[in-house]
C-alpha cells in the first residue's frame, strides 16, 4: 500500500464505498448491524451513531412502492452511499465504510423527490484504513457523484411539477415564490443537463440566448418573464426593448410551457437514471470548475434570471454542486501527494471564504437579497471571492488525474 | 540579454529564478517541463522601430528586474502602459503578503527576460490543465518590459484604521492621500490602491500580459480596484529620446529630469537618508488620471494655445524665444511691455523657479478609453510622476492647479504609492519592509 495513500486516508479524509459488490463485508465485531425500519413516508434508524469504519445496515421496506437508502454528508446533499431498489417487503443487508463525521441518513419514496425522515448520524472513532486501492476509490466517487445527480435531478421532477401546476394555473404569488427553490435542483448539477445538448436549451435558455440561436424560447426563463412581467420601457439584458416580440403568454401558452417543461426535466431523469449513464472523474472535477464558472460568467452580471432577481440563489446553488463535486475527488487529490493536499487545502479554504461572503446576503432556505440590491462593491466582493476559488480549482482536473 | 546603458545596477541579464511560493508552487511551477523562452532569443534584432518611437529602444531589449532601484523609473519611457491599482483581500495577513510579494517577484523576473511567468509556461503544463502562463506574449520579444511595484498607504493602515501587516509604524511619514486640489473631480474608481504594478513596454501585449499574468498570481490574496492602459508616452527620461507629444498637440517632459544627469536624478528621484531606512533607494509614484476637454482645446485658436502652454505648438520653444530646449525666460517682454510667457501659462507655473526648484521625473501616457455617452473622445493624460518625497509633487501640483491650462482639464483620479528599492537576487520586492 502506499505510504501517501495511507497517510492521506488517514487525515479525516471522507471516503465511503457504495459498491456493495466490492465493499469487503467484513465489520468488526463490536459493530452491530443497525435496522433502518422503511415506510413510505418515514426511514426509522435503529440508532444514530456508529464506530467508524464498516457500518452495516440491516434495510427492510415496509412500505408499498419501491426506495432507497441513502447516507449524505454534513452538507446533506453530497451522498456517500447509497441502496437503491429496495422492494416492498424486501429485506436487504447494506455495508457502508464510514470514517468519523456527521452524516444524514434518508430514504427516498420511488427513488425521487426530497429525502424522507432525514436524521443526523454521528460516526465517532479511530478510522480504520479503508482502502488501498485507487481504482476504488475512483469507483466510489463516480458512483457516488452518480447517485447525487440522479438525487437532485430526482427533487426537481415534483418541485418543477408544483412551480408548474401554480403557473398554468394563474397563481402567480405561489409560482413567484417556487421560481427560485425549483431551480436549486436544477443550478447543482447544470453541466450534467448541458451535456445532453438539446436540454439545457429547452430548459434553462435565457431570452437573448434563445433568439441569437434561432430557438424558440421556452423554459423556466420564459416563465419568469410572465411571472416578473416588464414594466413599460423595460429593457432586456442585452438593452433591446422588453416587449418587442413578446407579449404575456395567453392561458393556452402557459399551459404548453408548463408541459413542455414538466417533460424536458422527466426526459432529463430518463437520461441520468438510465443503467448506462455515467460520468468520468475527470467530469466530476470539470463539472466543480464548470459550475462556477457559471457564477463568473452568468451570475456575477445579473444576467440570469433578469426578471426575478433571484441571480443570488442560482449562484449559491452553483457554489454548491460545486463543493459537492470537490468533496467527491478531493480525497483523490490528497492521494496524489504534498500538492494534491495543498491544492485541497486551498480550495477548502476558499469555498468556506465564498460561502461566508454569500451569507451574509441570504440563504437557499431562507431565500436571498434580489440581485439588484447589490451594488458594485457588493459584487466586487463576491467576484473576487469567485476568482480565489475559481484559479486553485481549476487546477483540480490534473491533481486528480494524476497528471503534473 | 545585454541591457542597454541605464542607472540600474549592471546585473547579468541570465539569471536563475528565485523559488516561489507553496501556494505560488501549484500553479506557476510543475516539475520536470522545460521551461520555454518566449521571444527571448537573444540578440537578434526582430524588429525595427517606427520612424514615430524614434530613439525608443530596441524591441529585442530587455532591462534586469534585480538592482539597486526598481527599473522602470528612470528606464527610458517605453511606448506604453498597463498601471494596475490592488486592494488586498481581507483575509490576507503579514506572511501572505510577504508570499504575494515574493511571488510576483519571482514572476515578474522572468517577465522583464522576455520568459513565460513559469517554466511550464503556456504550453508546458499537463494538457489537462490551464496553462500557467496565458500565452499572449508567445512569439512577442521582450518589448523592453520593466514591472514597478509600490505600496500605497492603505497598506500600512487599514481604510478600518487597524494595522493588519505589522507595518503601521514603518509607514513613510509623507506617504499620505495627496490633499485636494483645485479643479480636483476625483472619482474613486480612479483613485487610491494598496498596492501597485506598472508595466510599461514598446509592446502594448507584452505590458497587457504582464498585469494580466500577476493578476491571476494574485487572485484570493489581492485584486485590481483599477487599471489603466496607457499609449505614447508624453515624457522623454533619456537625452537619447525625442520629445513626445501629449494629445494637446504639444511637446511634453521638454524639460523632464533625464537619467543621464545622474546628480539632478539622485537630488530629486530617489528617497535618501531623510526617509525611513527601508525607502532608501525607492521613491514616490503619483498618479494622476487627468481628463482633456478635448474638443473645446481644438477649438482654441492656436495663439492661445501657445499662450496657455507657454511653448510653441511647433518646436516647443518657450515663447520667449529660442529652441526647444531653451531655457524659458520669464522677464521677457513684448512691446507692449506684457511678458511674452504669461504669468497663468503652464510653463511658467510648473517651472522650478516658481516651486522653490523642485523637479519631478515625469513618466506619464496617453490614454483614449473610447469615447463617452455623448460622443467626445474619453481621453487624456495618465499623469504619472516619480520624486523623492510626495511633498514635492504636492508644492508643484498646488502651483499649476489654476494655471490657464486648468480650465481644459479635470483630475478625475488620483494615487500614491511608495516604490520600495531594488530587489537583490533572492530577495523579494519590499522585503526591507518587513525585514530590516
Amino acid at each position: 500500500m502506499s505510504r501517501r495513500l495511507l497517510a492521506a486516508l488517514s487525515g479525516g479524509g471522507l471516503i465511503a464505498l457504495a459498491l456493495t459488490g466490492c465493499v469487503p463485508n467484513t465489520p468488526t465485531d463490536d459493530a452491530a448491524a443497525l435496522s433502518v425500519s422503511i415506510t413510505d413516508d418515514t426511514c426509522a434508524v435503529s440508532a444514530d451513531a456508529a464506530s467508524a469504519g464498516a457500518v452495516t445496515f440491516t434495510l427492510s421496506n415496509e412500505g408499498t412502492d419501491v426506495n432507497e437508502f441513502e447516507i449524505l454528508a454534513e452538507d446533506k446533499l453530497r451522498i456517500v452511499g447509497e441502496k437503491e431498489n429496495v422492494a416492498p417487503g424486501q429485506t436487504v443487508g447494506y455495508v457502508a465504510q464510514l470514517p468519523a463525521g456527521t452524516y444524514f441518513t434518508a430514504c427516498k419514496f420511488q427513488q425521487v423527490g426530497a429525502p424522507v425522515g432525514l436524521a443526523e448520524f454521528t460516526v465517532s472513532g479511530e478510522s480504520a484504513a479503508i482502502s488501498d486501492d485507487e481504482q476504488e476509490l475512483t469507483d466510489a466517487a463516480v458512483t457516488n457523484y452518480v447517485a447525487y445527480i440522479r438525487s437532485q435531478v430526482g427533487e426537481l421532477i415534483p418541485a418543477v411539477q408544483s412551480f408548474t401546476d401554480a403557473y398554468a394555473a394563474g397563481d402567480d404569488d405561489l409560482a413567484r415564490s417556487l421560481f427560485a427553490s425549483t431551480r436549486v435542483f436544477y443550478e447543482r448539477v447544470e453541466p450534467t443537463a448541458e451535456a445532453f445538448g438539446d436540454l439545457d436549451p429547452k430548459i434553462d435558455f435565457r431570452e437573448v440566448d434563445a433568439v441569437a440561436d434561432g430557438l424558440d424560447w421556452t423554459g423556466f426563463h420564459r416563465i419568469e418573464k410572465d411571472l416578473w412581467p416588464p414594466a413599460p420601457g423595460a429593457l432586456n439584458s442585452d438593452g433591446s426593448d422588453a416587449t418587442v416580440d413578446w407579449a404575456p403568454s395567453t392561458a393556452e401558452q402557459r399551459t404548453a410551457f408548463a408541459d413542455g417543461l414538466v417533460a424536458d426535466v422527466a426526459e432529463l431523469h430518463d437520461l441520468v437514471t438510465d443503467d448506462a449513464f455515467t460520468v468520468s472523474l475527470g467530469d466530476i472535477s470539470n463539472g466543480a470548475i464548470a459550475l462556477l464558472d457559471e457564477v463568473a460568467s452568468g451570475k456575477i452580471t445579473g444576467e440570469e434570471d433578469w426578471w426575478s432577481g433571484t441571480d443570488l440563489t442560482d449562484f449559491a446553488a452553483n457554489v454548491q454542486g460545486a463543493k459537492v463535486a470537490f468533496g467527491n475527488v478531493e480525497d483523490i487529490a490528497i492521494a496524489h501527494g504534498e500538492d494534491g493536499a495543498a491544492l485541497v487545502d486551498d480550495i477548502t479554504t476558499q469555498f468556506a471564504a465564498l460561502e461566508t461572503l454569500l451569507a451574509e446576503y441570504g440563504s437557499i432556505e431562507d431565500g436571498f437579497v434580489a440581485y439588484g440590491e447589490l451594488d458594485d462593491g457588493d459584487k466586487k466582493e463576491l467576484s473576487d471571492a469567485v476568482n480565489a476559488l475559481a484559479e486553485p480549482l481549476s487546477r483540480l482536473t490534473s491533481t486528480v488525474l494524476g497528471v503534473s | 540579454m545585454d541591457a542597454p546603458t541605464t542607472d540600474d545596477a549592471p546585473d547579468d541579464g541570465d539569471r536563475p529564478v528565485r523559488g516561489v511560493s507553496r501556494r505560488g508552487l501549484l500553479g506557476l511551477v510543475s516539475a520536470g517541463a522545460a521551461g520555454l523562452a518566449a521571444g527571448a532569443a537573444g540578440g537578434v534584432a526582430l524588429a525595427s522601430t517606427s520612424p514615430l518611437t524614434a530613439g525608443a529602444p530596441q524591441t529585442t531589449t530587455t532591462y534586469p528586474f534585480y538592482g539597486e532601484h526598481q527599473s522602470g523609473i528612470t528606464t527610458p519611457a517605453q511606448d506604453r502602459l498597463h498601471f494596475a491599482a490592488f486592494t488586498v483581500s481581507a483575509s490576507l495577513d503579514r506572511a501572505g503578503l510577504i508570499e504575494l510579494l515574493s511571488d510576483w517577484t519571482a514572476a515578474a523576473a522572468r517577465l522583464t527576460a522576455g520568459l513565460d511567468v513559469s517554466e511550464d509556461g503556456a504550453l508546458g503544463g499537463p494538457d489537462i490543465a490551464p496553462p500557467d502562463d496565458t500565452g499572449e506574449a508567445l512569439d512577442l520579444p521582450p518589448s523592453g518590459l520593466t514591472i514597478t511595484f509600490g505600496f500605497g498607504p492603505t497598506l500600512f493602515t487599514g481604510q478600518d484604521g487597524v494595522d493588519r501587516f505589522g507595518i503601521a509604524a514603518r509607514r513613510p511619514p509623507g506617504l499620505e492621500r495627496l490633499p485636494r486640489f483645485a479643479g480636483d473631480a476625483l472619482r474613486p474608481e480612479w483613485s487610491d490602491g494598496d498596492l501597485c504594478i506598472q508595466a510599461c513596454a514598446d509592446d502594448p501585449q507584452v505590458a497587457v500580459h504582464a498585469i494580466r499574468n500577476l493578476s491571476r498570481i494574485a487572485f484570493g490574496r489581492a485584486s485590481v480596484a483599477w487599471s489603466q492602459l496607457g499609449f505614447g508616452r508624453t515624457s522623454s527620461t533619456s537625452t537619447a529620446q525625442k520629445t513626445p507629444r501629449n494629445l494637446f498637440g504639444f511637446k511634453d517632459g521638454t524639460a523632464n529630469l533625464k537619467l543621464e544627469d545622474r546628480s539632478a536624478v539622485d537630488e530629486w528621484v530617489w528617497a535618501g537618508g531623510e526617509d525611513v531606512d527601508w525607502m532608501r533607494g525607492g521613491s514616490y509614484l503619483v498618479t494622476r488620471k487627468i481628463r482633456m476637454i478635448i474638443e473645446v482645446w481644438d477649438r482654441q485658436q492656436r495663439l492661445e494655445q501657445e499662450r496657455v502652454i507657454g511653448r510653441s505648438k511647433g518646436e516647443g520653444a518657450p515663447l520667449s524665444g529660442g529652441t526647444e530646449f531653451s531655457e524659458p525666460d520669464f522677464a521677457t517682454t513684448g512691446a507692449a511691455g506684457e511678458p511674452l510667457i504669461d504669468p497663468t501659462s503652464h510653463v511658467r507655473r510648473a517651472h522650478p523657479s516658481n516651486v522653490g526648484g523642485i523637479r519631478l521625473l515625469r513618466r506619464g501616457y496617453n490614454y483614449v478609453d473610447g469615447s463617452d455617452p455623448l460622443g467626445t473622445l474619453d481621453a487624456g493624460l495618465f499623469f504619472i510622476s516619480f520624486q523623492r518625497s510626495v511633498g514635492n509633487f504636492v508644492a508643484v501640483q498646488e502651483a499649476i492647479a489654476t494655471d490657464a491650462l486648468a480650465e481644459y482639464l479635470k483630475h478625475i483620479g488620483s494615487a500614491v504609492f511608495a516604490v520600495p528599492p531594488g530587489a537583490r537576487e533572492n530577495e523579494y520586492i519590499g522585503r526591507r519592509l518587513f525585514e530590516s
